[in-house]
Order: structure tokens, then sequence, then C-alpha cells
């Protein structure tokens, strides 16, 4: 779908943990928490606190207030929603939850650039976070517990993102959008969900071109959220099965966010992993005029540890945003 | 010639999928990781040995050095969990870690740190065997058939 009166990104922020700080891109994420508790008493207060200040902190970049804001759309990877629900009472700014797994960034993008196309609101916020040890701790073993980490898994990032929608302003706009469709080839490894991602991922990148009919090397980066090194590998594979050429020019966020050095496996993953490296590079590397068009396919395994013991298999999702200066 | 079921084409998709996923995935490095389990877990063998050497040395039956040893190597095991050493030994040791006892008591101690945040009721008391759990059961379980046999061969 293409926008009518693209929503204008007028204000970003992110926030992110000591571990992604340290990381490659540790320079442009607008707060870098000194530890995983961000002087809260639980990890689920922190990663609440996390989506709560990068959320006003993108606010006041604008010298807003939270009342100013007409609705705020945010998602997180615990039951219930419960760090954006805890963040939004505190706001108090009408909100709408999501849950997207991991693809959660774009499909608050998409459903705020959408109201706001239809004319409902004039400025409103989408949001998404995740925390290491609160998804750790959900979805797989107790942290301090000596397990081995296969190769192909992923470390769940520590961040939030944030991004101030407007419908008339300076900056960025979103142009366009792909729902993506929930796609399943049978993969059953919890510990990669790389591969069980990668396809759904290929699949909402080639419906994205074939709808707007754009040549495939239109924009100057496809970022897919957070396949890490095994589901981009893989991407790239299907790329070329599906005939996308000349190949995009393409990363994913999972990738960038971390080094080689940093024990991560495959690369980051999580709602906030796609979240703040939007927030925090991409934007600005798009705001200094370094790229120009940003295709931003944000990734999600829709899983629960309850379906994979009962040996379901792991289904993916990708949403794709198309973000042009 | 009838058109191919789509459900055909579908599990031929994801066999071909699947192909090409085992092509790109990393294997794990199955000798070094099996160098190290040998390594860790037959050092945490030998300190248990030492131990009921020492006990045994110092006058203690066997039976009551082998009892003795275990209990040490529990509070061992679940002190350097509480330090955070354990889950780091864990990462490079593997199964070196977990099979001995020292690996469950890990394992219980790891569920009671992280549940404790949720009171000590529904967090720790229910939670504690939540990794455990089944070693439990299942150890019962057998101890009762191993049980049931003996009287078997005994009558």
């Amino acid at each position: 779908m293409a926008f009518n009166s693209p929503p204008v990104l007028t204000a970003w922020a992110s926030i992110v943990g000591p571990r992604e700080g340290d990381g490659p891109w540790g320079h442009d994420f607008d707060w870098i928490m000194e530890d995983y508790l961000f002087g809260e008493q639980t990890w689920e207060k922190a990663e609440s606190k996390m989506l709560r200040e990068t959320v006003k902190h993108a606010i006041s970049k604008r010298n807003f207030e939270p009342a100013d804001v007409e609705l705020l759309v945010a998602g997180d990877l615990l039951n219930q929603l419960v760090s954006s629900n805890f963040a939004a009472r505190e706001l108090s700014i009408p909100f709408l939850g999501l849950y997207g797994a991991c693809s959660t960034m774009a499909e608050s993008l998409i459903v705020s650039s959408m109201l706001m196309d239809g004319g409902f609101f004039a400025k409103t916020v989408a949001a998404a976070c995740s925390h290491h040890y609160t998804a750790e701790r959900q979805f797989r073993f107790p942290t301090e517990q000596g397990v081995q980490k296969a190769p192909s898994s992923q470390w769940t990032a520590t961040a939030a993102g944030a991004v101030l929608l407007e419908s008339i302003g300076v900056g960025p706009r979103i142009t366009a959008a792909t729902i993506g469709k929930v796609v399943d080839m049978g993969q059953k490894d919890a510990s990669d969900m790389g591969s069980a991602m990668a396809p759904a991922a290929a699949d909402t990148i080639k419906t994205h071109f074939q709808d707007l009919n754009l040549p495939t090397d239109y924009y100057d980066l496809v970022v897919t959220g957070d396949l890490g090194k095994v589901g981009m590998a893989l991407a790239q594979q299907l790329f070329v099965r599906d005939g996308l050429t000349p190949q995009p020019n393409y990363s994913d966020c999972g990738v960038l966010l971390f080094d080689e050095s940093q024990e991560v496996f495959s690369g980051g993953s999580g709602c906030g992993c796609s979240a703040c490296v939007l927030c925090g590079p991409l934007l600005k590397k798009m705001l200094a005029g370094d790229f120009k068009r940003l295709l931003f396919v944000a990734t999600g395994a829709l899983m629960s540890p309850t379906s994979s013991f009962q040996g379901e298999s792991i289904p993916g999702i990708a949403h794709a945003v198309a973000i042009e200066n | 010639m009838t058109a191919p079921d789509p459900k055909q084409l579908k599990k031929i998709a994801i066999e071909e999928y699947e192909t090409l996923v085992q092509r790109v995935k990393p294997k794990p490095p199955v000798l070094k990781n099996s160098f190290w389990a040998f390594v860790v877990g037959g050092l945490i063998c030998m300190l248990a040995q030492a131990i009921q050497n020492y006990l045994m040395a110092r006058g203690m039956a066997k039976t009551d050095a082998s009892s003795s040893t275990s209990v040490i190597m529990i509070f061992l095991g679940a002190l350097f969990t509480g330090i955070g050493i354990y889950n780091e030994l864990g990462k490079i040791a593997g199964a070196g870690s977990i099979v001995p006892i020292t690996g469950f008591s890990n394992a219980i101690v790891a569920s009671a740190m992280e549940f404790k945040r949720e009171g000590y009721i529904f967090g720790v008391g229910a939670r504690i065997f939540s990794v455990a759990g089944p070693t439990l059961v299942f150890g019962f379980v057998i101890s009762v058939l191993i049980g049931v046999i003996k009287v078997f061969i005994s009558t």
C-alpha cells in the first residue's frame, strides 16, 4: 500500500543496554543504560521503564508533552504485553498494544501511518522494546543456569526505540508499506529463529517490489529486523530463487547491532533490536543524507514455549515499511 | 494430466527449504565441545574424588564419605551458581557441567534465583523445580521400578 499523505518521522529516540552500547553503533543511540535493571527492582520493570523513557525522550525532542500526543502504538515480547501496558499507564496517552513478536516496530509504524493517512490522528508515537533477561526467562532457561547455546541461536537485544510521527513536518516520510503473510516452512528449532523467519522476510520483500512495481535496486538499503547471520544468508539465497535482480543492497539489524567478538552467536534479536537500529544509526544516517530510501522489514518468529513443546513448527512474519527522504 | 496437489507442492517447498537451511546453518563444534565437556566434567569428578579420599583418610566409612561428598558437591554447585560462575562454566563445558551432581544443584538454584522476585511462595516455592523437576520425577519412577525388579529377583 502507498500513502496519499505520507506521515513524517519528526523525532525518534532509542535506549539500549550496556552490551548493545558496546557494539559498533554505540555512539548513535540516545541513551546507554549502565546496567540491566535501569534503577528498578526487576527486569520487567526495567523493560517498561525503557519503553516509557524512550517515548518521552522522542516526544521531548520536539518540545511536546506526552499529553500533546494523540495515540501511542507499541508492543513488546512479554506475555500480555506487560511492558507496553505499564509504560502506557504512566504516560497516559491513548494506547493500542500490538504483538508481532520481533516484527512489532514495523507493525506499529504501519498501524500509526494508516491511522494518520486516514485522517484520524495528526501526532502519534510508534514504539517497541525488548529486554534480554525478561525474554530469556519467558522463552528459555533461568539466566544463571549453565547451558550451552547453539551457534545459530541469537541474543535478544535489550533495547527500545520510539518514533514520533506527525502529519505535517520536516523529516523522512513513510511512503509505502507492505503487511506480510504468516509463512511457515516447517522449521522447528527454537534455537534457530533466523531460518524460521527468512522465508517470511523474502516473501514480504518480493511482494513489496511487485505491488509497487519498483525495480529491486530502488532502495539504497533494504534492512531486515533480526534474521541474524544464518537467516541473512538464507534470505539472500531466497532473493536469488525469487529472481530479485539486481540484488537489493541488503543487511540485517541483528547482524549490525553487535560485533563479531561479542559472543552473540548468530546475532541480535527481539523487538528492540530492529527498533533501536532504526531509531539510532539508520534514521541518523538518513537525516545526514547518507541514504535517501530505506526499506525497513522487521521480522518476527511467532512461537511460544508452549507451542514449541507441543511440537508446532515456528511460523514467521515480516512487515515492510518504506522510509524516504 | 491433473493439476498438481497444492499440499504436495508445499511439502516439496518445505523439503527444499530444509536442504537449504542444513547447508547454510553452522554446525556446532562437536569436537571442541566434547573436549571441554571431558576436561571440565573430569575435573569436577576429580575434585569430588579428592574430597571423598580426604574424608576416608580422616577415618570416615566409605558410604558415609560418599554421602558427605555429594552434599559438599551440591553445596559447591549452589555456591558457584549464586556468585555467577557456574553459568559461565556451562557455556564452555555444556554437558560436562550439567551431568555431574553440581549441574543438578545449578538447575535448582538458578530457578530459585530467577523466580525470587515473584515472592517466596508463588515464585521460589512454585518454580524451584521447573528445570530439575523432570530429573526428580523420572528418578523416582526408575527407583520404584528397580525396587520392584529387586523384589522379584530376590523371591
